[in-house]
């Protein structure tokens, strides 16, 4: 493992500016490298993760890359798709003009995007470069995990006997959207949020721009995905469970614990109403604070936020994703539960 | 890192997925639903590893480009993960962490009327902890072995729902007549009939129900390490 990681870093090449000097190593050479020396190093690093912590470490860190993969790459396509295929101007004739309106509007549309949190990230990216108000563009990345047809479904299957969970989940989640994408329209900053770094250059054909974005953003939100879920594995199993047991006697303690737990388990949204549904021992609002706050910010999803709209802008906007979600969810569960 | 190399990588990883999708590896890691998922996602990198290769000598590297985020680099790590090591599926050291996620349950089928009755760990706990359907009925049952902080044993299933990540164990504590070596993770079809005591487990008081074991016998692992019963 340590071989693995730590050879990117130390024989970093100087990137693209070198191209074609020759004189210093290219990034082909270190992939081929590193991917040699692994091969070599292979006994080592086996027995290196052979210890019960490391195994599941390992297992669970597969488990949430391979989970991810297809919905990022999902992601990536509409994304691309969006960026080749849907001329500017639709954007600006399906969202109403005021910003204020379009807010509500796209985290509605949120309902539309039927897949998990890592799908929503490489769109919502794309809906601002096509000039989507970002306020918009936010509403929608913070709806469209927790509010599509099959997260509620999911839902509804998990909680067969509290039907009123379903309805509270997708108000406080649509709440939550908005006011967060209320609260950018109001205080956001547009230096915020970094510039997108990529558009057609001059003469490639729509093929091109199409599969030239695919490559930019898999690689992008991959490896920063790849950083997510090293950050869930560690916890998941480094992180002792009793704790929670202990938590759930307290009202207070349970809901903060929850939420932590949605942050740091960053469960795929599709999967996380099971989760809430067996933590048994915590109340029905605890639950919904997990169900809100998990689709909407997650150790994996805050890695791909800082990936794709700049860390400047993630730093800000995870700690106030999380308080409104908390609230949204704590004054839906006192209307609804 | 520049496109060759973000090519190379991205072939990698593709073909990793296409290697965990056509073997039954991909289910150690996530539900057996995912697989068409998996399949094309391992399809589409692939694709975009071509499409970059091939735009690439088109232009034969003209246009200046934009350095990809060292970051990327990261991607390296799954592929190595899934090729060189390939991880087991979640045993015993998640099981005894994890609270046992038993819920009450919604409605069960009638029970077979073959002896012994061959039920899941998931079935056997939820009609042992919350019915008396069991009472006088031997039952077989498949499950790996763990072992608490006191060493007693159990037999334990994870359930999954989407990936690893979310898997949770059920258990059964297991007494009567066990073999006298007991080795956590080791997969057993226990056979035995219903006992009535019933305890909680220590991390999350959920209810475990015990299993009278007579006879056990050592079995190779199921194909889905995984019990994906609460998908349906």
């Amino acid at each position: 493992m340590a071989i693995t990681e730590d050879a990117p870093p130390g024989t970093e090449p100087p990137g693209e500016r070198s191209r074609g000097t020759g004189t210093r190593l290219s990034s082909p050479l270190v992939l081929t490298l590193v991917l040699l020396l692994a091969v070599l190093a292979q006994a080592p690093i086996r027995g290196a993760l052979g210890t019960p912590v490391m195994q599941s470490w390992t297992t669970v860190f597969v488990a949430v890359t391979v989970q991810a993969l297809p919905f990022l790459v999902l992601g990536v396509l509409l994304s691309a798709a969006i960026a080749v295929f849907v001329p500017p101007a639709f954007f600006a004739r399906a969202l109403p003009g005021r910003p204020a309106l379009a807010v509500p509007v796209a985290g509605l549309a949120g309902a539309v995007l039927p897949g998990c949190e890592c799908a929503s990230v490489p769109v919502a990216g794309a809906l601002v470069r096509r000039g989507v108000t970002p306020a918009a563009a936010l509403a929608f990345l913070l709806s469209a995990p927790a509010i599509n047809p099959i997260v509620l479904t999911a839902t509804a299957v998990a909680f067969p006997d509290n039907p009123e969970m379903v309805l509270a989940r997708f108000a406080a989640s649509l709440l939550v959207a908005c006011a967060m994408g209320w609260l950018w329209q109001r205080l956001g900053r547009a230096d915020w949020l970094r510039p997108p770094a990529h558009g057609a250059h001059a003469g490639e054909t729509k093929a091109e721009t199409f599969w030239n974005s695919v490559r930019h953003d898999t690689m992008h939100a991959g490896g920063f995905l790849v950083v997510g879920a090293m950050a869930a594995a560690t916890l998941k199993a480094v992180a002792p469970a009793e704790w929670l047991r202990t938590a759930a006697g307290n009202p207070f303690l349970a809901v903060l614990a929850l939420a932590v737990l949605a942050v740091v388990l960053s469960i795929c949204s599709e999967a996380d109403a099971f989760v809430a549904a067996s933590l048994t021992d915590f109340s029905p609002t605890a639950k919904l604070v997990f169900l809100v706050v998990g689709p909407m910010i997650d150790l994996k999803l805050f890695a791909m936020q800082a990936g794709t709209f700049g860390r400047g802008f993630a730093l800000r906007f995870a700690p106030a994703t999380f308080a409104l979600a908390i609230t949204g969810a704590l004054v839906t569960g006192a209307v609804l539960l | 890192m520049n496109r060759q190399a973000q090519a190379a990588v991205m072939f990698l990883l593709g073909g990793a997925l296409l290697h965990a999708g056509t073997t039954d590896l991909y289910l150690r890691y996530v539900k057996s639903g995912l697989r068409p998922l998996v399949l094309a996602a391992g399809v589409v990198l692939i694709a975009a590893a071509l499409a970059t290769v091939w735009y690439e000598r088109k232009r034969a590297g003209s246009h200046g480009g934009h350095p990809e985020p060292r970051v990327a680099w990261l991607l390296v790590l799954p592929v190595l993960a899934l090729i060189l090591i390939a991880p087991p599926a979640l045993g015993s050291y998640s099981a005894v962490r994890t609270g046992t996620a038993l819920q009450p349950p919604y409605g069960l089928d009638p029970l077979p009327s073959s002896d012994p009755v061959r039920l899941s760990v998931v079935d056997y706990a939820s009609r042992a902890a919350y019915t008396h359907s069991l009472r006088g009925r031997t039952v077989r049952v498949t499950g790996f072995l763990a072992l608490d902080a006191h060493g007693s044993p159990y037999l334990v299933r994870m359930a999954l729902n989407c990936c690893a990540a979310d898997a949770q164990p059920v258990k059964i504590g297991l007494t009567g007549q066990l073999p006298p070596v007991l080795r956590p993770d080791a997969w057993m079809e226990v056979t035995g009939v219903y006992a009535s005591r019933v305890t909680r487990d220590p991390v999350n008081n959920g209810v475990i129900p015990y299993l009278r074991v007579t006879s056990a016998r050592p079995v190779a692992a199921p194909a889905d390490p995984y019990d994906e019963t609460w998908n349906k």
